[in-house]
């Protein structure tokens, strides 16, 4: 925005001394400053370029969040409430275990407390939290920055794609994993004695 | 035209340009200072530009509290904001846009003008005295201090122009006034506009409301339309000593078809002079007092009797 902050002493060829030079030059800097367009970021009526990976919001995706209270448990100021209940679900098929699983009742954040350290974020073994430049959720009352698992949702379009890789790096991991190709079947080990036509393994009912 | 709608008409327009030209003086300081500092300064106000910004400021004057301090003279203390702003109203009244374009043609007009500008700082001073506060009193000692030392050499740099006119008359003065004046008047000139910067209490000159060290000198006790008063009474001032320098040393109207846009051309150059003024704010940080007094005393005083020796020799050799 502005050139570096250069000493008058320093730029070669700059009045350094005497009365006049210098207010010469204090003229010369506001208008060429009058000449050039204006800094303002006209904010309100103008939406700010933000860089990426901006901190604004942090957004949940409730499909993906398992209740496992690891960010409730890492957040610095114990600003996540969690309730969840266990449901069973029924066997799926006859005579099966009838297993459990956790259901998300309230997922809240005090965006009052949230100090956007993001350790939430990190932590998350299932990526539920994200990071959302939206800022504009300000409150006349400190009590309504609590906000509900809905409110956390809702702010999840706005979350950036992730940034590409860079070129040259590692593919990541469940890439690397689904495109490898699928473990070809196990060849049978040759008979050692007679020509046998290949097939199924044998269970061991060669005694050979 | 019956004589007594004539002296309606006049007096409605000199109200008329003294309600509007502080005013787009003000605008002008507010976007200029904030162009020169990377900023847009007012931009809702009114819509466009925030046009109406010093209106708005005025109503929001007028709706605060009229508060004066319990040990202040009260009477004193009213009456200041009337005396700083009124006598720049009387001097935009004599100063004239072109020859035909004057409310009152008055023959001793350099005279009148400054006699009556320095009377504006009486308000100054009788607000600093009247406060009851030690700011506002040193703030109007300051202010009186100031006014002593810089009436000389504006006097004495207006006078080499009126010597070299031959007359007191501010209409004469730009008539007689020629572009070669503007070289061999410079030294006065330059006097005349440094002494008015100062006369005005503008920055670089504003020791007396220097709110650094005196919170608002003598107008900190102020508040709502009284406050308001004197703001505006600086920025008339701005206007009538734009004026007044236009005319003794810009040669006021003079210009191409001069006869028909006389007006405009003394009030497009009363205009670049305001600017300068607002430049100077920008640009140049506030004095210390006795860097100020130095300045008077040493630099423009003896510029300015040089000026008007020179002056002196030249008429006597010309005329």
């Amino acid at each position: 925005m502005t050139e570096p902050y250069v000493p008058a002493h320093h730029v070669p060829g700059s009045p350094t001394r005497g009365l006049l030079p210098g207010l010469v030059k204090g003229l010369a800097t506001t208008a060429r400053t009058l000449a050039r367009p204006s800094h303002t970021a006209e904010y309100p009526d103008v939406q700010p370029h933000l860089p990426p990976r901006s901190r604004g919001v942090i957004a949940l995706l409730e499909e993906n969040c398992t209740s496992c209270m690891l960010c409730a448990r890492e957040c610095p100021d114990w600003c996540i409430y969690i309730d969840s209940h266990k449901e069973t679900i029924p066997a799926s098929t006859e005579g099966g275990r009838e297993r459990q699983r956790n259901v998300l009742d309230r997922f809240a954040i005090d965006f009052s407390l949230c100090m956007y350290c993001g350790i939430c974020i990190e932590v998350c073994p299932f990526d539920a939290l994200h990071w959302s430049p939206e800022f504009e959720y300000a409150e006349l009352d400190i009590r309504d920055l609590l906000h509900e698992k809905e409110r956390l949702g809702q702010w999840m379009p706005t979350v950036p794609v992730p940034p590409a890789l860079d070129p040259g790096a590692a593919e990541p991991a469940e890439i690397a994993a689904a495109s490898r190709p699928a473990r070809p079947a196990r060849t049978p080990r040759p008979a050692p004695t007679t020509a046998r036509p290949a097939g199924p393994r044998p269970a061991s009912a060669d005694p050979a | 035209m019956s004589p007594a709608l004539e002296v309606v008409l006049r007096t409605v327009g000199v109200l008329a340009a003294f309600l509007v030209l502080p005013l787009v003086v003000g605008q002008a300081e507010h976007k200029v200072m904030a162009h020169m500092q990377g900023r847009l300064g007012p931009m809702y106000a009114g819509g466009f530009h925030g046009w109406a910004q010093l209106v708005a400021d005025g109503v929001k004057f007028l709706q605060k509290e009229d508060i004066t301090p319990a040990a202040a003279d009260r009477a004193v203390f009213k009456l200041a904001p009337a005396v700083a702003l009124v006598p720049y109203l009387v001097a935009l009244a004599v100063i004239p846009l072109s020859p035909g374009v004057v409310a009152a043609d008055v023959d001793a007009g350099v005279l009148f003008v400054l006699a009556v500008s320095a009377v504006g700082i009486l308000g100054t001073l009788m607000a600093g005295w009247a406060s009851a506060s030690k700011y506002a009193l040193l703030g109007g000692l300051r202010a009186a201090a100031q006014l002593l030392s810089y009436e000389l050499p504006i006097v004495l740099a207006a006078a080499s122009v009126a010597l070299a006119a031959g007359s007191v008359s501010l209409t004469a003065i730009a008539g007689a006034w020629q572009p070669s004046w503007l070289l061999w008047q410079l030294p006065g000139a330059l006097c005349f506009l440094v002494a008015a910067v100062a006369e005005l209490q503008r920055p670089p000159f504003d020791m007396p409301v220097a709110d650094a060290e005196i919170v608002f000198g003598p107008y900190t006790e102020y508040t709502g339309l009284r406050f308001a008063f004197f703001l505006l009474s600086e920025y008339a001032g701005i206007v009538v000593m734009s004026l007044l320098f236009t005319v003794l040393f810009l040669g006021g109207w003079q210009g191409p078809f001069s006869d028909v846009l006389g007006p405009l051309w003394t009030l497009l150059k009363a205009a670049a002079v305001a600017v300068v003024i607002i430049w100077l704010r920008v640009a140049w940080p506030r004095l210390r007092e006795d860097q100020l007094q130095r300045l008077a005393w040493l630099y423009l005083v003896p510029l300015a009797l040089a000026q008007l020796a020179l002056t002196g020799v030249w008429v006597v050799f010309t005329a």
